[in-house]
């Protein structure tokens, strides 16, 4: 049987089609301003080139901010829960997940069936997440996805005094009239962020079995700093943004076969 | 003898300048210069009209953001204890300074000697400070004033319940392309109402007693201080120059000071 994880995300709406325990296939899209229409979306991607239509999907599981808002879903989960669900199902050994996300960051642990046991979040302040990274990458004009990979380059250690996106972008203003490169002053501003990753991260356990999941963990430069600031390796997926819809389809197979029973 | 209080805001610079025990002159400049320059124009800018230089003031007490590294002041004071002095001087039942600035927003709590007896402030957070207000009036293509103004003219009260300024900007955005938008008005006195939620709590965190006046450049703002009294369900003590109760006491420090080591 064919089961479904959507993740609406804030930014992000991730899609995952499993059957057996095997991922059929997966689709990434922008989160629109209608959530109905870009799970709907965001579910065609999926199943487009597999031979399967909607109907054909038994069982599918909502996750992420707009999940109460997909009308083909049988049921909701927490992203909390969806995340160390999907991260147990790559990384059995794994207890401590930092999942960064658009417009939240949380540190979560779990057991060895992927349950959470404790978990501490962000969402209060756009400090560490990706909408802060979009708003650097904005005034210091690189395109999102190349900011990490710039940071790398980086020569001199700049240190920013606040995570606050407001304050950062014009203490990054500044610098760069002042003539600091544009590598320097993400590596500092990448370094800042990692800082509070890390505090978060200290407010659960921190396990040696690690994992970054969310669309930030697609960073290198930022996934480098992590690792520099935890002084752990994080093991990492292959895409580890679906990381929340593979566990909303984990969850969808389980309530489907509790189904049928 | 002259005295003068240098207070370096993250926007504006601001001076008192004491001739005695009496204030002589003031100024305020908006620069983004390198301190010691901007602390010398200010100075001159205050001394303009008066019969005196820059080397008749005999004590110079220095605070606010950038205080550090100004080289003509004799002594640095943290905002604190010159928020507790100004006020004492203005108003000497207060017992509260909520003081909201470009960047920053302080509350100090003051003893009946008119001494701080503690303070709090944001930790390097622009919720709660004049650089919200400044993005949401961008946000809204309304200058500063008029926006101040609107809250007052609204019949209801937008949701507005983030407090980081980024996430506030969707949240504003999202009322704004509503169908039927939610009245601009209404949209400000949101905005108004969350910064007060922000800046009030502080406030209760570190405790309200007797007076409490309001400083700052945002002390300006009508429809925000309006709000805020509402918050608090409280009268709010607003001095005319809500800017200068900071640079007042570091003046009243240099004078002690001065007069103490002559």
């Amino acid at each position: 049987m064919f089961v479904a994880g959507i993740d609406i995300g804030s930014r992000g709406s991730k899609a995952v089609i499993m059957e057996d325990s095997r991922m059929v296939s997966f689709s990434i899209c922008e989160t629109g301003p209608e959530s109905s229409k870009t799970a709907r979306f965001t579910i065609d991607e999926a199943l487009n080139g597999t031979g399967l239509s909607l109907e054909d999907i038994g069982y599918v599981v909502a996750t992420g901010y707009g999940r109460i808002l997909v009308p083909f879903a049988k049921a909701n989960v927490s992203e909390i829960s969806c995340h160390a669900r999907g991260a147990n199902w790559y990384f059995p050994s794994v207890r401590t997940i930092l999942d960064m996300g658009g417009q939240d960051c949380k540190a979560i642990n779990c057991d060895e069936n992927g349950r959470v046991t404790n978990f501490i979040m962000n969402d209060k302040c756009a400090g560490g997440t990706g909408r802060f990274l979009e708003v650097i990458a904005d005034v210091l004009q690189v395109p999102l996805d190349e900011i990490g990979d710039l940071s790398l380059k980086s020569t001199q250690d700049i240190t920013f005094s606040t995570v606050c996106a407001v304050f950062a972008k014009s203490e990054a203003l500044a610098l760069l009239r002042k003539g600091v490169s544009r590598s320097d002053i993400l590596a500092g501003l990448h370094d800042a962020i990692a800082v509070r990753c890390l505090n978060l991260l200290k407010r659960v356990v921190i396990n040696k079995d690690f994992t970054v999941t969310g669309g930030i963990s697609k960073n290198i430069g930022m996934v480098e700093k992590i690792k520099n600031k935890v002084g752990l390796e994080p093991v990492l997926a292959p895409d580890p943004q679906i990381i929340g819809a593979l566990g909303a389809a984990l969850f969808a197979q389980e309530k489907a076969q509790a189904q049928s029973k | 003898m002259l005295f003068a209080g240098l207070d370096m805001g993250s926007l504006t610079t601001k001076v008192v300048i004491m001739e005695d025990n009496e204030v002589l002159s003031w100024n305020m400049i908006n620069s983004a210069e390198e301190g010691e320059l901007r602390a010398r124009k200010v100075i001159a800018a205050a001394l303009e009209d008066t019969d005196f230089r820059l080397e008749d003031i005999v004590y110079i007490v220095v605070t606010g953001a950038g205080r550090k590294s100004i080289s003509l002041a004799h002594k640095q004071r943290a905002p604190g204890s010159c928020f507790a002095r100004g006020i004492n001087r203005l108003f000497p039942t207060v017992r509260t300074v909520i003081d909201v600035g470009a960047e920053t927003c302080t509350v100090v709590r003051i003893n009946e000697r008119g001494a701080a007896d503690d303070s709090i402030g944001n930790e390097r957070c622009a919720s709660g400070t004049g650089v919200f207000l400044e993005t949401m009036a961008k946000l809204m293509q309304m200058p500063l004033e008029e926006m101040a103004r609107a809250s007052l003219l609204a019949e209801g009260k937008a949701e507005i319940s983030n407090m980081c300024t980024i996430f506030a900007e969707q949240e504003v955005i999202s009322h704004v392309h509503r169908d039927p938008p939610t009245p601009k008005n209404d949209i400000i006195a949101g905005i108004h109402a969350s910064m007060a939620t922000q800046v009030g709590g502080l406030a209760k965190r570190i405790g309200i007693a007797g007076d409490v006046a309001f400083t700052g450049g945002v002390a300006r703002n009508i429809g925000f201080a309006r709000a805020l009294e509402e918050h608090l369900g409280i009268r709010l003590t607003i001095p005319d120059e809500p800017e200068l109760v900071a640079a007042l006491g570091a003046a009243c420090i240099a004078r002690e000071e001065g007069v103490r080591k002559p």
